[in-house]
């Protein structure tokens, strides 16, 4: 079941919609941005509220990276993994952030507090490495802030 | 007055401040160039962009006036017709929309308006990639504000023109900046790319006569028009005219992006902008313009940066954002970050792509975790060749060879190295 | 014509093709993916890259996509070239990367496209090394096997099952090297047309489930050109046996009818013929049990008393073959030959043929169903009673606004993804006026539901808005006033304006009321058709024999000695008080049938005859043409056509030892012969040689000489089939035979379906030499003129009654194909359907139970509420297995059932 601010919000981006533009996209952003991901049910809420089938929009949610289509922690870390990043020591990186949380990419720590999930560049590359939690870009990382970051998100060693 | 402009996409960009809200840009003589363009012909609008000689700043460098004067126009014109702003910036090593999106938002939507009002297009939309958070909180306040001062909107200035602009933010895919792959995006599909003809020009968003153009693209236009085409044409060091931002990342001491004139040389930009390469490193190598442009060596640092010269030089303009290859770095390791992203980021839909570069991706992390051998370089060839224009249906694929291709022409022996030693020479192990 | 280069050898070709159909055309092996004939090129698999030169000068050449690039005047290729031969091949190393290698386990093996295109370039040589992804596959059903890792993504399954047919429940998930086909979650397809997507699968991820449980290689198949039953328009089939056993169906090439497609009912519906219900011993009814008759000398035997000299009505079937019935018509007599169909059928069917005889011209064929412009469909649910009609209406709604944007905007027909852009898939004019939602709803420009005299009121207006001369309907409610302006001139702006109609509802008004309207088009100078849809597979046929309503062999049946029933179950045309009257009236029954029914049941003497895989006969379909089926497995003599027993019978009868023939082929001339309205099935049946006939089995058929080794080490002699074309043999003409006769499609390196292509002249079009069947009719040359008179008025009120609207379901309504295991699946449980406001007044809710009270029938079913259905009608599911027949129309009492469940606790 859709929320009533769901379901509000999503009257929003319907109300703007050109004659046959299908608006799953937005759509399944906004459910996402209030559960954190689009589970199966979801998947078939969106599709009633849209008119159209649960495989029309999991067709669309399951080709786009940034719509989750699994459970995911209350942050997500996007991780960028491309050249400039990649250059700058993205490897120590990523390798400090599995060891500190304990997982690899693609998955969510026991207690539900973060996911781990490489990302294309993240557009910081004069500032890499770089990697983003939630709204927030954080750059030229390195071990120290990284832990940092880390605690101010809930991490606890 | 013209004279003086050196910086027209960056003048008003401090980085340490909030960018210029509506009131401080006009007053520093923003929407002048609108308010020129709303009081002549669209076609005459078309024409000035035209004679500019501005080539698009997505990467092709098509020309934009060409680009524009096919959209059908006149009253038996299909409707509505789009502008769409390229804002989807995913390539590696790309940062330069989004110094323009967070610094000069108005610069952009005024960009947009002008071009909107060429091609009497009466919806535009920005494309903005989902992680550009900041860029959307910064240009959904600047429309806001250009809606309210009646920039955007119906009945523009008083003019019969009407323009509404809205922002859409992506959900991923680097093939959504892929021009009919954003168009299929924006349309609520899958971002597969569409085969041309049709162009989108006459069959594009919801099979309405659409253009496509990039960020920096549009945020040449109100210069332009402002000072005119002939002011433009003097901004660029050769041919290629307009000014173009030039980024560097990697081990440059200062990495960053300059706004200069077109056809800047390569040792001008890396030397005095970014200071050269930081102490102790070596540079290699770099791509001039983002992940899929093809290896310069510094043997070419004195190429003028502009589309026709480096392409002389055996690679592309492309963004005209480069990245660094140093003496620390294994060209393997760093050709296979390349492909890797590509390999993600294919959409699925030709054979060539889906199916060869996650191939190719797992040869190099072979080559270079030590597991390569000989014959692997053969599949790599074949590869860049099998996957080059004209095989594949969209341009990724053979963009994602660039790199490859160049690196086995002037890296050769350091792949050699990894099959005949089993292991990476760069590695600490 | 033009002139085409490839590897400097000029061609001539049509104009307006691309490059990949115009190879192939010409013969040449070019290899492809994800162009499909029918459903054209997208440029997806790059498998079909060939090097196109600028001009003779031009040494270098480009590579492009054969089937993305038109074929020009001038154009110049090579296939042959290096670059584009490395190419190709590596695009099946490519596709070879993560398919599974498992050919010796997959049932596409031996009749694999992708095995055939791997031959074809020549790539042979693994050198990808690494892990290979993995897919979980789902169960989709009764119908359709699902093997995820063998894919390749050709992206063929998707657009046939959406955008050709418009299914909703399927689609293609993921990216990059990880995108999968499949439902959104494991579960049955919906689709009727689902079963299409193992032939359109170019490899094995999609394959017959039912096939599946007696699994054969292809080249192990004997193979005969048949025909559907199953409904009335009579799509062409290909059926396989081995060993005597059925296997499976698949689709078969006619160029007027069903083109590369056919629908779940009528892959599927062959396992009736393997279903438990099927007959195989004959049985007497003696000293009150039943005696099993094991030889056809028992069977005479018992037989001869019965009818020695006596006089027998027969009721014919309308899923009897021509032959069948012309034999049973014989032996009783004109005159005491009955239809075996409710007599509203008869009386409609026979309203329908005359129409049809009147002007053949107006009666369209399949294909020229799919270009018609603007269609209106009256009160026909034709996606439930004849889906590859409604399939072949989806592309004519579809493809309208192609036919019509292409030329603007300089494309060609088949740039498949370019037009969906250019048309945003919006479909052109369609109407519907049905009683109910239909699943062609969603293509509808307007529809409107109605009572079925409202919908008729509704044609007649329209007719005579079209054409003030046809007769006037009288007073037209506002809204309906509004509906027949724009649909009127919808139907005016378009060329081949299209009036669908059936017998479906049971209404001859509605018949009539369609015939104006194509006649007043007409009238206005359109092009314009008029399709019927009939009950069954050869209702054409059993109408144009002649013969009485079924009630009136009720009045005859105590007069006479009994019954001869023909393929045909009673209870399926009568309710149960007058099956039990008409049944329990004759003295004697025999009853000739494939499957066990009641009727067979409580015959006294219940002959076992061959099902339509075991037999070869004529069936006439809906739009008046004649096709001939032939047999796959060699006559049983303990399943002998029907035919064969009513000759029989007729030496015993009759006392007279008149010969109609001794096979089909001369039952069929002597029906031509006797009946002149039949005298074009002698240019169906003829065929020259007795020699040189087509092999049912394929040349490199294994097994010949091992198959009956276990009872003698001699081989057989192959099985006789006198008059046939084909032959029970491995050898025999295997080359240039027509079209219609091939018994599979099979060419060097070509194995898969896909080599139908080589026995058309041109990709698409007909095939070689083909004969399409016959139409019966012949254009009388002056064109009707007249108008039905405007038979009814609207009855507004039943007071406080319902009346009887049939409806229908692919899975469940016709008779045979509910009997096969897999479609029995696929079943709707029997129900009695009231509107939503009905529901209401009634207080029921979905499910709980009611009683319908009609004169001579009451029953009990659950509810379903359907809300698209006008209050005042009640719905009653046509044939499916647990309800009897009410006649449409009937006006009926509905009484809830209180729930007990409460009391139960
Ligand atoms: C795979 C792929 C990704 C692309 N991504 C972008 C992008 O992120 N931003 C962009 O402006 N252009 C991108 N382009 C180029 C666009 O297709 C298009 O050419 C450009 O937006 C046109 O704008 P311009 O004429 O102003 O350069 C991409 C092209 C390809 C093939
Ligand atoms: S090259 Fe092919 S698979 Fe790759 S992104 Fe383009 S269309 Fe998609
Ligand atoms: S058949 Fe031509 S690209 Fe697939």
């Amino acid at each position: 079941m859709l929320s009533e601010l769901e379901k509000n919000e999503i009257g929003e981006v319907l109300a703007h919609a050109l004659p046959g533009q299908d608006m799953s996209i937005d759509v399944l952003a906004i459910v996402q941005k209030h559960r954190g991901w689009i589970s199966d049910e979801a998947v078939i809420d969106i599709s009633a509220c849209l008119g159209t089938t649960p495989s029309n929009v999991d067709s669309v949610a399951s080709f786009y990276n940034l719509i989750y289509r699994k459970p995911v922690g209350d942050h997500v870390i996007l991780l960028c993994d491309s050249i400039s990043c990649w250059v700058m020591g993205y490897p120590t990186i990523r390798g400090h952030i599995e060891k500190r949380l304990g997982i690899t990419f693609g998955r969510t720590t026991a207690d539900n507090r973060f996911t781990l999930l490489p990302v294309a560049c993240l557009g910081a590359c004069d500032l890499g490495p770089a990697m983003m939690i939630g709204e927030t870009l954080f750059t030229k990382l390195d071990e120290e802030k990284i832990d940092h970051i880390l605690k101010e998100h809930g991490w606890q060693p | 007055m013209a004279a003086v402009i050196t910086k027209p996409l960056t003048q008003h960009i401090r980085p340490d401040r909030e960018p210029l809200d509506i009131k401080a840009y006009e007053y520093a003589g923003g929407y002048q160039a609108a308010r020129k363009a709303l009081a002549m012909s669209p076609l005459d609008v078309q024409k000035v962009v035209g004679d500019s000689g501005l080539r698009g700043r997505g990467g092709a460098g098509f020309p934009t006036g060409m680009k524009w004067s096919f959209v059908p126009m006149g009253p038996d014109a299909p409707r509505p017709k789009f502008l769409l702003a390229n804002a989807d910036e995913m390539e590696p090593g790309t940062f330069k929309d989004r110094l323009l999106l967070e610094g000069v938002p108005h610069l952009l939507i005024e960009g947009m308006l002008i071009s909107a009002y060429a091609i009497q297009a009466e919806i535009a939309y920005v494309f903005l990639r989902r992680e550009y958070y900041q860029s959307a909180r910064v240009l959904l306040r600047a429309i806001a504000e250009a809606e309210q001062a009646n920039y955007l909107g119906k009945n523009i200035l008083g003019t019969p023109f009407s323009l509404e602009l809205r922002l859409h933010q992506s959900a991923g895919r680097y093939i959504c900046g892929e021009e009919t792959g954003l168009i299929n995006s924006l349309s609520g599909r899958r971002s597969t790319p569409r085969a041309k003809p049709p162009f989108p020009q006459f069959v594009g968003l919801l099979g309405k006569p659409t253009i496509v153009n990039n960020v920096e693209s549009l945020c040449c236009i109100p210069g332009i028009m402002q000072y005119g085409p002939e002011w433009f044409k003097s901004l660029g060091l050769t041919k290629d005219a307009g000014t173009k931002l030039y980024g560097i990342s990697g081990r440059a001491l200062r990495t960053g992006l300059w706004e200069l004139p077109m056809g800047t040389p390569l040792r001008e930009i890396l030397e005095d902008h970014a200071g050269g390469m930081q102490p102790g490193y070596t540079l290699r190598g770099l791509l001039p313009g983002g992940a899929s442009t093809d290896f310069m060596l510094p043997e070419h640092l004195d190429t003028p940066m502009d589309f026709d010269a480096v392409q002389e030089a055996g690679s592309r303009l492309g963004t005209g954002t480069m990245i660094l290859l140093d003496d620390h770095t294994c060209p393997v390791g760093f050709v296979h970050n390349l492909i890797q992203f590509f390999a993600r980021e294919s959409c699925g839909w030709c054979t060539p792509c889906r199916e060869g570069l996650p191939w190719v991706e797992k040869i190099l992390q072979a080559i270079e975790t030590g597991c390569g051998e000989s014959a692997d370089l053969t599949v790599l060839e074949d590869h860049c060749r099998l996957l080059g224009p004209g095989y594949t249906y969209c341009p990724l694929a053979p963009g994602a060879m660039e790199p490859l291709q160049s690196a086995l022409k002037y890296f050769k022996q350091d792949f050699v190295r990894h099959i005949e030693e089993k292991k990476c020479p760069w590695s600490q192990a | 014509m033009i002139t085409i280069y490839i590897d400097n050898q000029p061609h001539q070709i049509r104009e307006g093709q691309n490059l990949l159909a115009a190879c192939l055309s010409l013969g040449f092996d070019l290899p492809y993916f994800c162009w499909h004939p029918a459903m054209h090129s997208v440029g997806a698999c790059r498998q079909c890259a060939v090097k196109q030169f600028k001009d003779e000068n031009d040494q270098r050449g480009k590579i492009v996509m054969a089937c993305m690039t038109p074929a020009t005047e001038g154009v110049r290729i090579s296939i042959d070239d290096p670059e584009a031969r490395a190419f190709r091949s590596t695009v099946i190393e490519w596709l070879m990367v993560n398919h599974p290698h498992d050919c010796p386990v997959c049932d596409e093996g031996g009749e694999c496209h992708l095995q055939d295109m791997t031959v074809m370039t020549g790539h042979n040589y693994r050198r990808f090394r690494f892990k290979k992804r993995t897919h979980v596959n789902q169960n989709l059903g009764p119908f359709v096997n699902h093997e995820m890792n063998r894919c390749i993504q050709c992206y063929r399954c998707v657009r046939f099952y959406r955008d050709y047919a418009g299914g909703l429940d399927f689609n293609v998930f993921g990216a990059h090297d990880s995108v999968y086909f499949g439902r959104q979650t494991s579960g049955i397809l919906e689709g009727e047309f689902s079963g299409n997507l193992v032939e359109v699968c170019p490899t094995g991820v999609f394959t017959d489930k039912t096939f599946k449980k007696h699994y054969t290689r292809k080249w192990d198949l004997a193979t005969a050109p048949s025909v559907c039953i199953h409904c009335s328009v009579g799509c062409n089939i290909i059926i396989g046996a081995r060993y005597g056993r059925i296997r499976r169906v698949l689709n078969r090439f006619n160029s007027q009818i069903n083109g590369y497609f056919i629908c779940d009912r009528g892959r599927y519906g062959y396992e009736h013929i393997l279903s438990e219900k099927r007959l195989h011993g004959s049985r007497i009814r003696e000293n009150g049990g039943h005696k099993e008759l094991r030889t056809n000398e028992e069977i005479l035997r018992h037989l001869t008393p019965l009818i020695d000299g006596k006089r027998f009505i027969g009721v014919g079937s309308p899923r009897a073959t021509l032959e069948s019935n012309f034999a049973l018509q014989t032996l009783v007599g004109t005159e005491n030959f009955f239809h075996g169909v409710p007599d509203r059928d008869h009386a409609l069917v026979e309203r329908v043929i005359s129409i049809t005889k009147m002007d053949p011209t107006l009666t369209p064929s399949l294909d020229q169903v799919k270009n018609c412009d603007a269609i209106l469909i009256l009160g026909e649910d034709i996606s439930e009673t004849a889906p590859m009609l409604a399939l072949a209406v989806r592309r004519a709604v579809m493809d309208e606004p192609r036919r019509h944007l292409a030329p603007k905007y300089q494309l060609p027909l088949w740039q498949d993804q370019a037009l969906q852009e250019v048309t945003q898939n919006k479909p052109g004019p369609l109407f519907l006026a049905t009683i109910g939602k239909t699943r062609l709803d969603n293509l509808a420009t307007h529809r409107l539901s109605a009572h079925p005299e409202e919908l008729s009121h509704f044609g007649f207006a329209l007719a005579h808005a079209i054409d003030p001369a046809a007769p006037d309907a009288g007073e037209t409610s506002a809204e309906m006033e509004s509906c027949v302006k724009s649909i009127k001139e919808a139907l005016l702006a378009a060329r081949n304006p299209l009036l669908i109609s059936g017998t479906g509802l049971g209404h001859a008004a509605l018949i009539e009321a369609a015939a104006n309207i194509a006649r007043a088009l007409r009238h206005q100078g359109k092009n314009a058709y008029l399709d019927f849809v009939l009950p069954h597979c050869n209702s054409m046929g059993l109408g144009l024999l002649g013969g009485r309503p079924l009630s009136h062999a009720l009045e005859m049946v105590s007069q006479v000695d009994g019954i001869i029933i023909l393929e045909n179950e009673i209870s399926r045309s009568f309710s149960s008080s007058r099956t039990n009257q008409f049944l329990g009236a004759a003295k004697t029954i025999i009853n000739l049938d494939i499957m066990q029914t009641p009727t067979s049941d409580i015959a006294t003497l219940s002959i076992p005859v061959a099902s339509y895989a075991e037999s070869e006969g004529t069936l006439v379909n809906q739009e008046g043409r004649a096709q001939r089926f032939y047999r796959v497995v060699p006559e049983n003599p303990n399943l002998r056509e029907s035919w064969s027993w009513l000759v029989e019978m007729m030496a015993l009868i009759k006392n007279q030892p008149e010969r109609l023939g001794k096979t089909p082929h001369e039952i069929t001339t002597k029906l031509a012969q006797v009946n002149p309205i039949f005298a074009p099935l002698l240019s169906l049946v003829s065929w020259g040689s007795e020699t040189q006939k087509i092999p049912r089995e394929s040349h490199r058929a294994s097994g010949r000489t091992a198959m009956t080794a276990d009872i003698s080490v001699h081989e057989p002699k192959p099985a006789d089939d006198p008059g046939s074309p084909l032959a029970f043999s491995m050898e025999g003409c295997h080359g240039d035979v027509p079209g219609n006769l091939l018994p599979r499609y099979w060419s060097p390196g070509w194995n898969s379906v896909q080599s139908l292509a080589k026995f058309q002249d041109e990709v698409g079009g007909p095939l070689r030499q083909e004969n399409p069947g016959r139409r019966l009719f012949e254009s009388t040359g002056n064109p009707i003129k007249n108008y039905f008179a405007v038979s009814e008025k609207i009855k507004k009120n039943n007071h406080g009654r319902w009346q009887v609207v049939p409806l229908y379901h692919v899975f469940g309504s016709d008779e045979l194909s509910a009997a096969g295991a897999a479609i029995s699946e696929r079943i709707p449980d029997p129900y009695i359907a009231i509107s939503a406001k009905d529901a209401a007044q009634l207080n029921l809710l979905e499910n709980s139970r009611i009683r319908l009270i009609a004169d001579r029938e009451q029953f009990e079913r659950p509810v379903k509420i359907i809300s698209s259905l006008p209050a005042g009608l009640v719905g009653v599911p046509m044939g499916l297995p647990g309800m009897p027949y009410v006649e449409p129309g009937t006006i009926v009492d509905l009484i809830a059932i209180p729930d007990h469940r409460d009391n139960e606790k």
